[in-house]
């Protein structure tokens, strides 16, 4: 009986993926052209193996959901389940569920590096065979996390989180400044900027979702078979290490990777906030806190979180298209007080 | 049965020395009790000896020294149980107590049945059964201190470090707590090595107290030895009588102050 205890809340994977198989589906059958949206859903069983009837979708019309909505819900998905899944690994080794995962500086070093891009001649790019846009963030993201790093390991002699959220904190402000510096001096580009920063899945083609997918397979995986650890971690780094974890070991490796994650996904979405909060406090309400869960129901839920999310930009202000960032903006910041007042379920 | 050999231990965070030159031979099922004022180095001594507080000196268990040993290994001989555990609010007893069974999981893959066997035995020896699905915010105090034994039992590590187990309970709890780790002791054939404050139960439980004062340890031996008016009033600046019962328990009485009696 006591053995099955720990397994009774595994229904909620299974509840998760069919949330985000029909927000799959919606999102595929939603937009400002292409067929009625009732068809869609039926050319996608005709489309399955073995499966072979006359849905109404012209081949012009599945042209357009597989090379426009398709690679838009596959990249949402992406990067809402890599933001999920990092900010509730983030939550576990700093300890605090008021985390995200832009803490270290992720998002502040993409920002600058964009900015550079966009400054620096981004006319004169375009005929470039590969776009170094999200290259050049994935590079700046990186580059402040582990300037973040450096700063938090060698001031902190004890390697304590709470150094390294700190230099988190001087890192982000640098790197903005910076960013703000530069924007003064080009306030040409100021636009262009913004609305990159707000996050963006509507240009989503293919070669994005390629460029992303090996960082977060590898990030994702990575994460996934830490979370027993990070249940040890939630008595604390003494006791943890008591029971035997290599504490610095696991927070090192865990860090890497949700950074390596997110800053992949921010080099192809902009930055796209409060989805490492909701989503993991979501599901802690209904699945409880214990990270073997946690984790993995968030990778899902937040998949389907985000390609949702997606769906009302597309119609708002049809056809100029309302910021992804700015509808998870809209969702998180009122929740965000919500969790605020309701710390303790979160403990 | 686990013997603990501690060399010229000295403990030292950044310029302050919080202990030097410890010495100590805890022979195998013996239960010593380190006692002294607070800040003696008591709980820096046992923080070493699990490797959580920055040393020199060497401290073997079994003939091995600690350091040559991985983190995981050193986890399945010794179990230690902080002054204040931290106790995550949303987590099941069954949960914490599963924790215990860390140092066996191998690699990435989870627990194995044996490590729910053995959990499942630890909580009905402790009558926990019942709590196994409770939060550990819903327990009191008591619950509390079984609880985080029992997580330490669940190690299955043959020596046991208990920092002040009994400074937050009631004095129905603290013979309770003590009652069950004497018995885990005898049971399993523990090695026990505590810090305690109360000397009246320090000298009851334990074979041997290890008086420590400033970092250095000032008398050791069995509590008939130690606990004395002339020591306890050099090294605690306290004035208390100690008196022996017929059955050899060594009671210590704090005295009341003539002038704060006579106003």
């Amino acid at each position: 009986m006591v053995t099955t205890a720990i397994f009774q809340r595994h229904w909620r994977l299974p509840a998760a993926m069919l949330v985000l198989l029909v927000a799959v589906v919606v999102g595929a059958s939603i937009g400002p052209a292409g067929p009625p949206a009732w068809r869609v859903p039926l050319e996608l069983i005709n489309r399955l193996p073995l499966i072979s009837f006359d849905s109404g979708v012209t081949s012009t019309e599945w042209n357009l959901i597989w090379q426009i909505r398709m690679p838009r819900v596959v990249l949402a998905g992406l990067v809402g389940a890599m933001l999920s899944t990092a900010g509730a690994a983030y939550q576990g080794v700093f300890r605090n569920p008021l985390i995200d995962p832009y803490l270290l500086g992720v998002a502040a070093g993409a920002g600058l590096g964009a900015t550079i891009v966009f400054t620096v001649n981004r006319a004169g790019t375009s005929s470039w065979i590969v776009d170094p846009l999200p290259l050049t963030a994935f590079v700046g993201g990186l580059g402040a996390v582990a300037l973040t790093y450096l700063v938090g390991t060698a001031f902190g002699a004890n390697r304590s989180s709470a150094t390294l959220v700190l230099a988190g904190v001087a890192v982000t402000s640098l790197a903005t400044a910076l960013q703000t510096f530069i924007l003064q001096r080009n306030t040409d580009v100021v636009r262009q900027v913004y609305s990159w920063i707000l996050g963006r899945l509507s240009s989503a083609t293919w070669s994005d979702v390629r460029l992303v997918i090996p960082y977060v397979i590898l990030s994702l995986g990575a994460l996934l078979i830490h979370r027993r650890l990070l249940d040890v971690l939630r008595v604390g780094d003494d006791e943890a290490k008591a029971l035997g974890v290599n504490v610095d070991r696991v927070r090192l490796i865990v860090v890497l990777a949700a950074t390596l994650g997110t800053a992949a996904v921010v080099a192809v979405s902009g930055l796209i906030g409060f989805v490492g909060i909701i989503v993991p406090h979501a599901v802690r309400l209904v699945a409880g806190a214990s990270y073997r869960v946690v984790l993995p129901v968030s990778l899902v839920a937040g998949a389907a979180f985000l390609i949702l999310a997606d769906i009302p930009g597309r119609i708002l202000d049809n056809p100029a298209e309302t910021p992804i960032g700015v509808v998870t903006a809209f969702l998180g910041a009122p929740f965000f007080l919500l969790i605020l007042r309701t710390r303790q379920v979160a403990e | 049965m686990t013997s603990l050999k501690i060399k010229s231990l000295s403990v030292k965070y950044g310029r302050h020395e919080a202990v030097r030159d410890f010495e100590e031979n805890v022979r195998p099922g013996e239960w010593l009790c380190l006692i002294g004022p607070n800040g003696a180095g008591k709980s820096s001594v046992l923080r070493a000896i699990v490797g959580l507080a920055p040393h020199t000196g060497s401290v073997t268990i079994d003939d091995t020294p600690v350091k040559s040993r991985s983190v995981r290994r050193r986890a399945q001989l010794v179990a230690y149980v902080p002054q204040v555990p931290l106790l995550p609010d949303s987590m099941t007893v069954h949960e914490y107590v599963l924790l215990g069974r860390n140092p066996y999981v191998v690699g990435f893959s989870n627990e194995s049945r044996e490590d729910f066997m053995m959990v499942e035995e630890v909580l009905r020896r402790l009558d926990l059964v019942g709590y196994s699905r409770r939060e550990l915010s819903s327990l009191s105090g008591g619950e509390r201190q079984r609880v985080v034994i029992a997580r330490a039992l669940a190690q299955e590590a043959p020596l046991l470090l208990l920092d002040e187990p009994t400074s937050a309970l009631d004095i129905g709890h603290q013979q309770q707590a003590l009652e069950l780790v004497d018995r885990m002791r005898r049971e399993h054939g523990l090695t026990v090595v505590s810090a305690m404050h109360d000397l009246t139960l320090a000298g009851l439980y334990s074979d041997r107290l290890s008086l420590m004062h400033q970092g250095v340890v000032a008398a050791s031996g069995p509590a008939e030895s130690v606990l004395k008016a002339e020591t306890l009033a050099e090294f605690y600046g306290v004035s208390a009588t100690v008196h022996t019962d017929g059955d050899g328990t060594v009671v210590v009485i704090p005295k009341r102050s003539d002038t704060a009696r006579g106003s």
